[in-house]
């Protein structure tokens, strides 16, 4: 039973285009497993980050490092109102990162590597940043400085999180290449054990890396080696292509779907591009195909509800349920991902009830969050909106790719249904999957 | 360099402490802010949003309308959130670009109480300040607005200065109701815990104010001005299961709010109550809010006979410290003041700033630490002095 329609949900029957919801004012839940800035920063290995910017701005990035136990890679410099008013930011910018470097330095912690965020204010005020890496270049030889920004006003440009996936990988240095090395980029997750992309790569005598493997700065600016680079994950894609062709290597793009024709074109792709032995495509759709029936014998009717949070497919998702006769009612999320209008297109003529649901707007800050029905939910919004303790604690897809991932899908939802998790100390947790102190 | 924090964090922004102060009184705060501004304010400065359902909310502010002046969308916005949550009221904060472009807030309020016909006021904010100035402002700008003149009643006390970012989450708002009663007063209303705005807006029936933070002190002075109501400043570290045994700080603290009452006198017993014992050198320093760590400095001296120095790294009043305390700023800041410490009571997370030869006495401060402090969390009226320094 739908709880309310309202201009924060409509029904896939009732949208007419993808930008699904007015825009006005914004309600955040209090559900923090995706990853900011700061957690993907830390998987530069000795990476030190550096963030400029006013007190309040700051809370959020240096509770993140702290709650990360990693408060050590993390530093610093507060932009005061003064600085605004007497036009000092440029020189506080400058001088405040000096002065972290020179104490770490004095520590002999100085790092190989310094991530530098400067914010908003610095853009709008047109403080010549170029002149401040140069300086800090000229001063600190030994370290690569990464330009990334914290401007999540601008919404023209790059948003920080795609940004940071491409700036991060710019201390990787043109080499020559290792063919039989193949690196993922732009994820937050490796992928999974029993990925296909680790199973096909490795039945044709390549091996897959990527950042999560990497323990030093050393070995992460080894992945310069890779003789081709992969990305999976939307947000990623810009940063890995970018970063292939200033190495000059290919970039195969296979973002993580549901759709059974999607992967196969993909793994074709795959198989083609690096010389693979192509998988038994027939026995893979019907190994998912019974894990899906495996799993409707485990919830039978009972309502589902999906997220964006836990995957970037959340639409297509959905299809692959509907289409095997699971019960999805709700999804979450805020607006169509460019890659699934024609997942919408589906919904739209074959599953017209489904509830297409806002996490943003205000209504639902007091929107009722309990379902009548026990509810299984994929992804922790959806868990946290339809009050469920049964849900899939996933985030960004999660690491799970191709035809492997829809079958641990199916077996995560299994679990979830049989075993109830705590909601309330679970999603408030940032960064899923990061070290939390908390 | 006083602007850089090498290692320990900073405190919650004036954004985050504007909408403590204001959470639990059915109105609706909008932060003027692209993002950022609520995720962080409830993920890590408030510790009531997963249980609590109040109208917090920014506008996702874009670079073309700040640069272009769209105030039109925001007052839209409002409006319309206004037309469909009812609000009590609607309070407005600033963040850093609005700041810079020099937005008119007192002119948006305007135009929002004409189209809404809700009480709209500003909170002066501009994310650059701590949570200090944040929830004083807010506490103030509220009393402006809604405090009307009422008849004293005998016997009662306003709490002026209770936000979590303070009191944290282990149940100090209620341990203050409870010195209130012990001390032989009804409470009219706490700023800003537990009580409803239709409480907050009878404040003016109190007898006296007991101010157990730096936020609290600027709606204690205006209360002062617009209805001379007296103010104590102090917070009851120590209170015992039950009484009030004299000799002890909770008692001093009652008994200055008795002769706050009986002379209409303001008192200051956190700051002025200390060299009573010992005069403080720099062996033993407490680093954090003023209120608090002089009412602990106080309480200390009473039961240990050791008091100590409060080092405060906020931008509290002045007035709030004693003549040896000293105000400080930055990570450098502190680290150089507790050089010659040998017993240091702070956040956990000043650890790698107290000198290697000192000892770290901890005490979790939201404000601070967040919810990294959650797991070790005090009360903070209720705290056992020689327990926490045995």
């Amino acid at each position: 039973m739908l709880k309310r329609l309202g201009p924060s949900a409509v029904t896939a029957g009732e949208t007419t285009s993808a930008a699904l919801f007015p825009s006005g004012l914004e309600f955040n839940a209090p559900v923090h497993g995706t990853w900011n800035i700061v957690h993907i920063g830390m998987l530069v290995p000795e990476a030190h980050q550096i963030y400029v910017c006013a007190l309040n701005c700051m809370r959020g990035v240096v509770l993140t490092a702290a709650e990360m136990g990693a408060q050590d890679r993390f530093s610093c410099v507060v932009l005061k109102e003064e600085d605004i008013t007497k036009g000092t930011v440029e020189q506080v910018t400058l001088e405040g990162i000096r002065d972290v470097l020179r104490k770490l330095e004095a520590a002999e912690k100085l790092p190989p590597c310094v991530i530098v965020f400067p914010v908003c204010t610095h853009l709008f005020l047109g403080v010549p940043l170029g002149r401040v890496y140069r300086k800090l270049e000229e001063e600190f030889p030994q370290i690569d400085f990464v330009r990334a920004l914290m401007d999540p006003i601008s919404k023209r440009r790059l948003i920080p999180d795609k940004r940071l996936r491409k700036v991060m990988y710019d201390p990787l240095l043109p080499c020559e290449p290792d063919d039989a090395l193949v690196a993922l980029l732009g994820s937050e997750f490796a992928p999974d054990p029993d990925s296909d992309l680790r199973t096909l790569l490795a039945a044709g005598g390549r091996r897959l890396t990527s950042i999560h493997d990497c323990e030093t700065y050393g070995q992460f600016k080894d992945l310069a080696r890779a003789g081709t680079i992969v990305s999976v994950f939307p947000n990623g894609e810009y940063g890995a292509r970018k970063t292939a062709e200033r190495l000059g290597r290919p970039h195969l793009y296979l973002p993580a779907t549901f759709s059974y024709d999607e992967i196969e074109a993909q793994e074709m792709l795959l198989c083609e591009e690096l010389g693979l032995p192509l998988p038994d495509f027939v026995a893979e759709r019907a190994a998912c195909d019974e894990a899906l029936e495996a799993l409707r014998t485990v919830v039978g009717e009972a309502p589902i509800a999906v997220d964006a949070v836990a995957h970037p497919r959340p639409l297509g998702l959905a299809h692959l349920l509907l289409a095997h006769d699971l019960n999805v009612r709700e999804i979450y999320l805020d607006g169509v991902n460019g890659e699934e209008e024609a997942e919408l297109d589906w919904l739209r003529a074959h599953a017209p009830h489904v509830e297409l649901s806002s996490t943003i707007l205000p209504d639902l800050r007091v929107a009722s969050r309990t379902r009548t029905e026990k509810t299984l939910a994929v992804g922790p919004k959806a868990a946290w909106f339809c009050g469920t303790g049964h849900f899939v604690n996933m985030v960004y897809g999660g690491g799970l790719w191709g035809f492997a991932g829809v079958r641990s899908l199916a077996r995560l939802m299994a679990e979830a249904w049989e075993q109830e998790k705590d909601t309330r100390d679970l999603v408030p947790r940032k960064g899923l999957g990061c070290v939390s102190c908390i | 360099m006083r602007r850089t924090n090498r290692i320990v964090p900073t405190y919650t922004g004036d954004v985050s402490g504007a909408c403590s102060a204001l959470f639990e009184l059915g109105g609706m705060v909008v932060i003027h802010d692209p993002s950022g501004c609520n995720s962080t304010y409830n993920t890590h400065d408030e510790t009531r949003w997963y249980d609590h359902d109040s109208l917090i909310f920014i506008t996702g502010l874009t670079e073309r309308d700040a640069i272009l002046g769209n105030d039109d969308k925001l007052v839209h916005d409002v409006v319309e959130a206004a037309h469909e949550l009812s609000p009590r009221f609607v309070a407005l904060c600033n963040s850093p670009i609005p700041f810079i472009s020099g937005t008119d807030f007192r002119a948006i309020c305007k135009l929002v109480e004409r189209q809404c016909d809700v009480p709209c006021f500003y909170v002066r904010t501009n994310a650059m300040h701590d949570y200090v100035t944040g929830a004083d402002n807010a506490f103030v700008a509220l009393a402006e607005r809604f405090v009307v003149p009422c008849e004293r009643r005998k016997s009662t006390l306003n709490i002026l200065g209770a936000t979590p970012l303070d009191l944290g989450i282990a149940g100090s708002d209620a341990s203050l109701r409870d010195f209130a009663h012990r001390a032989g007063f009804e409470v009219t209303s706490c700023w800003a815990m537990g009580s409803s705005l239709d409480e907050l807006v009878h404040a003016a029936e109190a007898e006296v104010n007991l101010v157990v933070s730096a936020t609290g002190l600027g709606v204690a002075r205006l209360l002062r001005e617009r209805f001379g109501t007296p103010y104590v400043v102090g917070m009851p570290v120590g209170l015992p299961d039950d009484g009030l045994a004299e000799g002890t700080w909770a008692y001093e603290l009652a008994e200055a709010l008795r002769e706050a009452v009986a002379t209409g006198e303001c008192r200051w017993p956190c700051r002025d109550g200390r060299g009573v014992t010992q005069p403080a050198g720099e062996a033993c320093q407490l680093v954090g809010e003023p209120v608090a760590m002089g009412s602990l400095a106080c309480a200390m001296g009473r039961e240990l006979g050791v008091e100590g120095r409060v080092v405060c790294p906020l931008e509290a009043a002045s007035e709030l410290l004693a003549p040896h305390d000293t105000r400080v700023e930055g990570e450098e800041g502190v680290e150089e003041t507790l050089v010659a410490a040998r017993l240091v009571v702070a956040d956990a997370l000043y650890a790698p700033v107290v000198p290697s030869k000192a000892r770290l006495v901890a005490l979790p401060h939201q404000a601070f630490s967040g919810r990294n402090g959650w797991k070790t969390a005090h009360d903070l009226a209720r705290l056992d002095v020689r327990e926490l320094l045995a």
